[in-house]
Formats: structure tokens, sequence, C-alpha cells
């Protein structure tokens, strides 16, 4: 799975090696997703130990079921496709064996995420994509934003593992283990009226519903969602494909997973259940609002990404566990295929991303075209292709709900739907229909993807127009039991029933919204683009465009309110005030100097008449006296004892002083 | 069978032997050191093999009477915490020897000898088994390394910091030797073992455990005794770097573990609020301060701070996870701070210089350094996989049951410590070229020789921790 030796291989020998290492795991994945996901052979399998210490008696080991397939599958199939296309995509880099090795180093690590049997090891694969990603993005290194996005994408990222460690620990102080099996089987002995409640910060909590949120705030850092969504748009400095398997497919939809794999700990915790459905909602709203006006054609694309991937949240806040993992992947291939197009069309432009100095490249690339149509309509859910069977059955379940959380979720979703609609016709004409804005120069060059770019695209084309309807009623259809074990739901959080018989103008409401999105951008932009760029120099519409375009000011706030105190407090207070200043004078600094100073105030008390000495004497016994007689009692408080000590030796240098001189 | 106490005085035979060498024969004095410490660490590997970890007992015993009209006794014997730490000091010293192979230029016998003496101290600390001899070693350990930093140290402002270690340590010694003479009057012997069972008053223990924690502090440090760390790290040579962050800093850990929690009990958990106080505010405090160093040497001084204080926190959580887990992260950090600074030493002795602005786009020059370099880097901010992620999920798990509280506020430590150490790596190795080409070169075979073996047992130890966890069961248990 890893091709590290990738110096000694040269540029041919990594792709191949890594290509086919992968393609044979791909059988595999496919040969376990056969035997575990339709014969239902849940697999354990226990290797070595690992920590062993005290009560955690902890080995690597690997769970094997539906869920773990299905991901295993999706992540080798896109993996393997990404692989085949960065040969022709990266064909020209120096560095393009290092940038398999990653590649691959990558896939492993997610493998190691998704088929995990316990939280630490999950961990394992957590942090070793976050590593992955981190590299990937920084992949072209001389680039300051590359550099920036990177570090800052591992950043945030850690914020999230901040969670995920805590919950860890929250997780084994309750259930005094952290395997899968045993935290979800006694798990019903603490749901039970709260007599478990947990103290942090002073303040009390039920239990699982702390945990909970602990994991929450994981999942929010790696799935961007609102608030912690911050690197994502920034990581798409990264190389295209790393775009499509890491920040599309794949490493993102971790939190999802997480969710899913926690999912008896949150159906027994409601609050944090209501909680991420708001999450969810606002990040699938917040995103499509800001996607609608970036000009950067991958920044769109991500800005998608982010607002799917607060669907996938807010069905999983929703009990929908099924479906979200439903939706994960059909995502995951119409998103690769997104952004494999969009790097088609970088790579035909010479790396340009800017969709303003595009358009009319439907003319050149109309293969790239026809991939970006398909992914485009798969995405807003448009009938009868992958997306429409995943983010319809969201929206409705989400209706069916009958709660305020799931109405607030249905409402901002559909409003979603309409702006996806909007923006992904928007990249279309801008980019392939418009007429063309790139200089000459350019375009002389454009052309179509060699073979081993669009073979990739090609099969993952045919994903996005039949996965959703081969796989829904395996998945998703009522009563199936592809799932097993795998995912748990309270029987009073089931509402795939209800959605059955919700009224008929709320299940047509998503794709009319969407239809009349792609509608309205197409009229807008190409026949009364005059009157449209009026209405937009308004005042009114410029103000909300700049809070869009500046991303609800989500980077200023961070920047202003938390990274300038914390750099301002880690110089200026800790280094110079404190340690350069308090500690060194009170330490080392004034202890010399004080000494010095106390000695030369000693050497003239030997003023050489015994009068004096004898004064100081009588002084001293008479301190001696009084301590010992009348404070005593005093000073046995311990609070004293350093006083005392010092006083001691102050005492007892004048003595000694005195005895000399009298010798 | 006397392996324990051949792996003491072997350096000090080595020592002798370069003593007679003339001064000139540099090369002969060299490989004197080289192999006296390499035969001192293949001995200590046998103390590994033959370990038995089942039991309680001290192991390998030797007795050799000194003050016997005064019960004072040489005593030296190791149980499972111990013998890491020797194993790690022997470990240690021939890469010590093989980091300054080419940049030590003066002076080299004398610095042969240095590091000679000081393995032997050092071994001796960790297993004496007698409070006054610890005592003994435990001071003699400054004179050795007060000269390395002194007369090997880079810059003028060396003296100054060779006074401030000095002073600080000296200042908790005196305490710690009051104290031992109240805990010998009282008790009438000075025995580990025996003070074990010793009850103390819960009022002199609260005394005594105060004088104790004065001496601890300063070498691990905790904050506000922490501000000689920095200073001696970046005026020591790499190979002093080494010792100090590998080895000293682990001698006030090791001395929570062996006197403070044992001899009194009662007072360790009298003064737990304290502890975690004073550690969780060294975890952010130096975290953040760390953020924003600019010397590369300073940075991992400070992230030094930081991971000691955790722990600290897991030694004190007082429950078994927290004390294994601050053994084990006690021991990675000994590796993975000595990496960090051999590999700053690495860029030091091409370029000449430690502050971060002149570095830049090291990858594209010495790609095998950056390789190895991001993995220690990786193994500092507690990457899963490698030693120190283990040592901290431990700690954590055990202080979660003790105070999350103060669990909470070491993981934001977490947080801030992949910001400094991801952000060093990035200036570092990414973005444009910015030194002369000439000197920069990838690193040569003595750097890798020095290196991997430091990987390969930081890899180990995170894979397969039981290789040391199952020494250490029996006696944290037997510590609770």
């Amino acid at each position: 799975m890893v091709g590290f030796g990738g110096r000694f291989l040269g540029r041919h020998g990594a792709s191949i090696l890594t290509i086919g290492c992968l393609s044979i795991s791909t059988l595999l994945a496919g040969l376990a997703f056969a035997r575990i996901g339709l014969h239902k052979e849940v697999c354990v399998v226990d290797c070595f130990p690992w920590i062993h210490s005290g009560a955690l008696q902890m080995n690597w080991g690997f769970l094997f079921d539906s869920l773990t397939v299905t991901m295993l599958l999706t992540v080798s199939v896109v993996a393997t496709l990404v692989h085949i296309y960065s040969v022709g995509y990266m064909s020209n880099d120096p560095h393009q064996p290092r940038f398999m090795a990653y590649l691959s180093l990558f896939t492993f690590f997610m493998f190691i995420l998704v088929s995990a049997d316990n939280y630490i090891q999950m961990f394992v694969g957590w942090e070793g994509v976050g590593l992955c990603s981190y590299l990937l993005i920084g992949f072209w290194q001389s680039r300051i934003q590359a550099n920036k996005a990177a570090i800052k994408a591992i950043v945030v990222n850690r914020i999230g593992d901040f969670g995920f460690i805590l919950a860890i620990g929250a997780i084994y102080m309750v259930f005094r283990s952290v395997h899968f099996e045993t935290i979800f089987a006694t798990l019903p002995y603490f749901s039970g009226s709260g007599f478990e409640t947990f103290i942090v910060l002073n303040k009390e909590f039920s239990t699982l519903g702390v945990i909970c949120i602990l994991l929450f705030i994981g999942a929010m850092a790696k799935s961007a969602q609102i608030g912690l969504h911050t690197w994502l748009p920034d990581a798409m400095e990264g190389p295209t494909p790393v775009s499509a398997l890491i920040h599309a497919a794949t490493m993102v939809t971790a939190g999802v997973f997480m969710i899913i794999r926690s999912s008896p700990l949150f159906e027994h915790a409601p609050q944090v259940l209501s909680i991420v459905t708001l999450v969810g909602a606002l990040t699938a709203f917040f995103a499509a609002t800001t996607g609608l006006v970036q000009n950067d054609l991958k920044k769109v694309i991500a800005y998608s990404t982010c607002s799917q991937l607060g669907y996938m949240i807010f069905a999983c806040g929703i009990s929908n566990y099924t479906v979200s993992i439903f939706h994960l992947m059909n995502h995951a291939f119409f998103k690769a295929l997104l952004f494999l197009g969009a790097g088609c069309v970088i790579h035909a432009l010479g790396d340009e991303q800017d969709m303003r100095r595009m358009g009319a490249l439907v003319k050149f690339i109309p293969l790239t075209y026809i991939m970006m149509v398909i992914g485009s309509l798969s995405l807003m859910g448009f009938p009868f292709l992958t997306g429409f069977y995943s983010k319809d059955v969201i929206l409705e379940v989400a209706y069916a709900k009958y709660t305020m959380s799931g109405h607030f979720a249905y409402w901002l979703g559909i409003v979603s739907a309409f702006f996806t609609a909007f923006y992904s016709f928007r990249l279309l004409y801008l980019t392939f229909l418009n007429e063309a804005n790139a200089s000459r120069k350019d375009m002389e060059h454009v052309h179509d993807a060699p073979f081993s770019m669009a073979f990739p695209l090609l099969i993952l084309a045919l994903g996005s127009v039949f996965i959703g309807y081969l796989a829904k009623d395996m998945m998703i259809g009522l009563g199936t039991d592809f799932w097993g074990n795998s995912i748990y739901i309270a029987s009073d959080n089931l509402s795939a029933v209800d959605s059955e018989f919700i009224p008929l103008c709320v299940k047509w409401a998503p794709v009319l919204l969407s239809l009349a999105g792609a509608i309205i951008a197409l009229v807008s932009y190409s026949f009364f683009s005059s009157r449209f760029a009026a209405v937009a120099r308004t005042r009114g519409f410029r103000s909300i465009y700049h809070f869009l375009s500046r991303k609800w000011y989500f980077d200023l706030i961070y920047n202003e309110l938390v990274v300038r105190p914390v750099l301002f407090f880690g110089y200026h207070i800790s280094f110079k005030v404190i340690d350069r200043g308090l500690i060194e004078i009170f330490g080392p600094y004034g202890l010399s100097a004080s000494i010095g100073r106390s000695a030369k105030i000693l050497s003239s008390l030997q003023t050489g008449f015994v009068y004096n000495y004898a004064f100081v004497m009588v002084l001293g016994v008479i301190a001696l006296l009084a301590v010992v007689t009348q404070w005593l009692p005093v000073i046995l408080d311990l609070r004293l004892i350093g006083l005392l000590f010092l006083a001691l030796f102050f005492l007892l240098s004048k003595r000694h002083n005195l005895t000399k001189y009298m010798e | 069978m006397a392996i324990l106490s051949s792996v003491l005085l072997l350096p000090v035979v080595g020592t002798l032997i370069a003593f007679f060498i003339p001064a000139k024969r540099v090369k002969v004095i060299k490989m004197v050191g080289l192999y006296t410490s390499l035969a001192t660490f293949l001995l200590s590997l046998f103390l590994w093999i033959l370990f038995d970890k089942s039991t309680t007992q001290f192991q390998f015993v030797e007795h050799f009477s000194w003050l016997s009209f005064a019960n004072i006794n040489i005593y030296i014997g190791l149980d499972g915490v111990s013998i890491f730490f020797v194993l790690l000091t022997t470990f240690l010293i021939p890469i010590c020897f093989l980091a300054g192979w080419d940049s030590i230029k003066t002076h080299i016998k004398e610095y042969i000898i240095c590091f000679l003496l000081l393995e032997s101290f050092l071994n001796a600390v960790f297993s004496v088994l007698d409070i006054v001899v610890f005592y003994i070693f435990f001071e003699s350990v400054l004179i050795p390394m007060f000269i390395i930093i002194g007369v090997w140290g880079s810059r003028e402002r060396k003296i100054h910091a060779a006074y401030q270690f000095f002073l600080y340590t000296l200042m908790g010694s005196v305490l710690f030797l009051f104290a031992i003479m109240i805990v010998y009057f009282e008790s009438g012997t000075t025995d580990i073992s025996l003070l074990g069972i010793t009850s103390f008053s819960e009022e002199r223990q609260r005394l005594l455990w105060l004088a104790f924690f004065a001496s601890f502090a300063v070498k691990v440090p905790l904050v506000p005794f922490h501000i000689w760390l920095p200073e001696a790290h970046v005026e020591a040579p790499t190979a002093g770097s080494v010792i100090l962050a590998g080895i000293l800093l682990k001698l006030g850990g090791y001395g929570f573990l062996r006197f403070s929690i044992p001899i009194f009990p009662e007072a360790s958990r009298y003064y737990i609020p304290l502890i975690y106080t004073i550690g969780s505010l060294g975890i952010i405090y130096a975290s953040l301060t760390t953020l924003r160093q600019i010397d590369l040497k300073k940075i991992i001084a400070y992230s030094s701070v930081a991971h000691m204080s955790l722990v600290i926190l897991g030694i004190f959580s007082i429950n078994i996870q927290g004390l294994e887990g601050g053994v084990l992260l006690m021991l990675s950090h000994g590796l993975v701070s000595s990496a960090l600074f051999l590999c700053v030493g690495v860029l030091y002795d091409r370029h000449h210089t430690r502050l971060i602005e002149y570095y830049g786009g090291v990858v594209n020059v010495m790609p095998v350094y950056a390789t190895l370099f991001l993995f220690f880097t990786c193994a500092n901010m507690s990457f899963p996989g490698t030693s120190s992620f283990v040592g901290e999920i431990l700690v954590i798990l055990g202080l979660f049951q003790s105070n999350s509280s103060i669990a909470f506020l070491a993981v934001c430590g977490a947080v801030v410590g992949a910001a400094y150490s991801i952000w060093l790596y990035n200036r570092i190795s990414f973005g444009p070229f910015r030194l002369r080409a000439a000197a920069a070169m990838d690193i040569q075979r003595r750097e890798f020789v020095i290196l991997a073996p430091l990987a390969i047992v930081t890899l180990l130890m995170g894979v397969y921790p039981e290789l040391f966890l199952d020494y250490i069961h029996s006696s944290t248990s037997f510590l609770l």
C-alpha cells in the first residue's frame, strides 16, 4: 500500500507500483464488500497488542462490517482513479514520485481510519490523513499561499483533534474501554435517566452529551462545518487531484463517518443531535451562499463540498445515518468528477483558475464539458441521477421529522439546493459557455484531456449517473438489512416511514427549486447580463456581495480575535515581561545583585566597635526570644514557613559574623 | 554477575584510558570514547534481557559498604522504571560522541572525559537506592554539565547560561540536602526501600515534600523555575543539548517517582492541586511562548518545558495510566527532543546560524534530512504511531479520570504544540531556498547513523510499546 521508495524507482516505476498496489486493494475491497456487505459476514481481525495499561487493554485490530466496507470500497475506487489521473496531471512535475507516495500514504491512513475497531486506532488514521493533507496541500512548497493553507489546515484540524482526544478520555473514563463493541454493548446501562453526570469546568453535564459534543467538535473540524470550515477553501492551493481525493471524496467525510460509526452514542444524546442538525443546516446554507460569489473555479467547488457536507451532517442529526452515508458515497463520485473535470480545465488553460478568464471552452474541450455537466446535474439533484436519490431523501426525512430542528434543516436545505443549482450553472456558464476571455496564447494550447485523465472521468461519470439508482434500495430502501448492527437508530427517531407520507409539494420542492436555480442562473447570465450587472451595482446588493465574498468575515474575526492576541501573549507577555522580566529579576539576576548589596551592608556593619556588636547581639537575642515565646504558634502556621526560613537565614548569618569577630 | 556495577564503572575505565593518552592523538581518544560508550550500551542491553518483569523487587542488587558507622551504604539496583533510564543514558552517549565528532575542535580529550564521567554519574543516579548517595551523584552530574556548557558552548553568553544553570539547580539542591538530613535523623536510615515503609507525620511530610519539590521542579523544569533551560540549551553544544534534554530533565520526573510519591504519599496527595495548577499553567504558557521564538534551539527547549509539564501532570494523576504514560512520555521525550536537537545541530554545522529567518526551502537540497526532520517533528506533536502519542494518550486518559478540567487545559497545549511544531518545520523546510547552496548538502553517513536509530526506536515504541510498558507495569502498580 505504500510506495515510499519513489526515489529509487523513478517516475514510471513509482506510478506503476502505486497504481498496481491500489488496484489490488480495490479488488480486495470489492471482495470484502461482497462478502461482508452482501453476505453479512462481519469480520474482526485482532493483530498484536498495542497499549496495555491497567484496565486499558488495546490491540491493533480491525473491524469490517457493512459500514466499513462501504467506505473502503468508495475510498479505494476514488483513490485508484485519482492515482491514474495524477499520472497525467502531474506528468510535468519533477516531484511526481513523491506526490504518488503521499497519495498512497494518505490512502493507507484512510483505510486505517475506516477499518479501526477502537477509537484510539481510529485516531491514528484521523491524524494520519490530516498529516498527509498537510503535505499534499503544501506540495508546491515554494508558494507562500500553499504553505499558509497547509499550516492552517493542520492547525484547525488539530482543534478538532482536541475534541476527539478529550472524547476518548471521557469515553475511557465512563466505559473503561475504547473498543466500539464494548462501548456500544454497555451503552444502555449508562443512558438510563441520566444517572451518570459529569463535571467539566465546574459545571455538571450529562456524560453522553459531553462525549458526543466533543466527538462532534472533532467531526466539525474534519468535515469543515461552520466555524471550523476555514481551512477547506484555502486547501484548494494543493494540486487538483488532491482536492478531488482528499478535500471532496474521502478525508473530509471522515467526520461524517465518525459520527455514523458512533451512532449509538449520538442516539443516546438527543440534545446533541439537534445541535448537529443546526450546525449541519447552517453550514449547508452558509457554504452555498458563499459559493455563489467565488471567482476561483476550485473554490466554488470547495464551498459546494462544504455545503454537501452540511447536508450529510444534518442527515446524521436527524438520525438518518443510512441516508447520510449513502449521500457520502454518491457525493464522493460526483464531487470527484467535478474536481477532476475542473482539473482538466485548469490543465488545459495552463494553470489558470479564475473563471472570469475562461469562457467558450465548450468548443475546445467538449468531453470535459460533458463530464462537468453530468457532475453538476448530479450535484444539484437532477431527477434520476445519483445525487437525486440521496439529497432528496435527506430533505424529505428532515421534513418528516416534524421537529423544530428538522424543519429548520428542511427550509435551509431547500434554499441551499436552489443556490447550489445557481452556482453550478454559473460555473458552467462562465467556464464553458461565456464568450472567450482568456488570452489568445492560452487558448491556442487548449486541448482535451489525455487518456490517463479522461479514463477516470468516464468511470466517475458512470458512477455519478448510475450508483444512486443501483444502490438505493440496498442502502436506504425501507426495511433493508444491509447495515446489520453497524448503525443504530433509536426506535423513536425513525422517520423513514413518515417520509413516505409527507405532502406532495414538500417532496417536489427541492427538485423544482434547484431547476429554478439552474434556469435563473443560465437566463440571467446569458440573456440579461447587462440588467443583472445594473442590479449588482446597487448599494444593497454590493454590501451583500461583499459579505459573501469575504466568506461571512470568518477569517477576519479569527485573525483579529484569536490569532493576534495569542501571538501577542506569546511574545510580549509570557516571554518579555515574565520570562525575561519578572522571573529573571526575582531569580538569578536579582539574587546576584542583592547578594552583592547585602554583603556591602553587612560589611558596613563591621564597624569594629564592641558596643555596636553588643547592640546587634542584644537585638538578635530579643528577637529570637520573641520568636520562640510569642510568635511560635503563629509561625507554626504552614503558610509562614517560607518566611521563617528566610528569617532564619539572616539571623544565622549575622550571628556567624559576630562569633567570628569575637574569636 | 555484576552487570550493573560494570555498567556503572565501564565509562570510568574509559576515562582513565583516555586520560593517559596524549592529547595530540585525537583520533585514538575519540575512538576510546566511542567504543567505551558502545560497550556500555551493549552491556546494558543485557540488563534488559535478563530483567524479570514479574516482580516488583529491585533487581541486580549489589551492596558496597561505605559509611557503615552512619548506616549509609552504596546500594544499587534497578526496577522497571529505572532500567529504561539507564538504557536511555547508555543509548544516547554514543550518539553524543558521534554528534560532536567533527564539530568539536578544542579540548577534545577533556570533552571525551567529561562525557564519559557524565555517563557514569547518570547511570549511578538512576540505579543507586540510597538517598544520600543519590544526592551526591545528583549534584555531581552538574559539574561535567557546567563545564560542557561553559567550555564548548557557542557564544559569549555561554558563561551567563552556565551560571544560571548552576545557580538554579544548586538552590533547589540546598533545600533537598536539608530535607535529606531531616529524613535521616528521623528514620535513621537512607535506604529507599526502608524509607518507603517508614511513616512520617503528615505535617512533616508536607514540609519535606516541598523541599524535595524545590529540587526536582528545577530539574524538570516546572514553570516558574524554567528559565535556565532555554538559556542553557541555546548555549550548549549539540551533544550537550542532547544530554540536557534527553536525560537531565528526566532526573526531576524520576525523583518524583522514586522519592516524593513513595516516601511521602499523603503529602503527594495534599499537593496535587499545586502540581495541577503549575503543570497546566506550564503547558499553556510554554506552548504560547514557543510560538514566538525565533531561535531553533529555543523553540525545542520551550516545547520541552511544555512536554515535561505534561509528564508531571501524568505522574501526579496517581493512577496507573497516568503514571505509565508519564514514564513513557519521559522516555519518548528523551528520544524525540534529542533527535530534534541533533537535527538542529546538522543545520548549524552547515550554516552556523540558528535563527529561523535565515532558513527556508531546505527540502530542495536535503531531502533525506527533511524526511527525518518531518518524522521527528511529528513525533514532537504526538503524532499517532510515534512514541510520544502512546505516552500522551495514556497521560490524558489518566488525567481525565482524576481531573477533567486539567485534562482540558493540557489538551489545549497540544493544539498549540501542533501549531508551533509544524510552523517551525514549514519555515525551515519549505518555501523558497534562502541559503548558500554550496554549504547545503544532504546528511552524511555519520549523521544518518545518528538519527536512524532514534527514528527506529521512536517508531518501535509507538507501534509496539509493550516492549517497554510490560516492564513498567509491576513497578508502577507497586507505587500506587
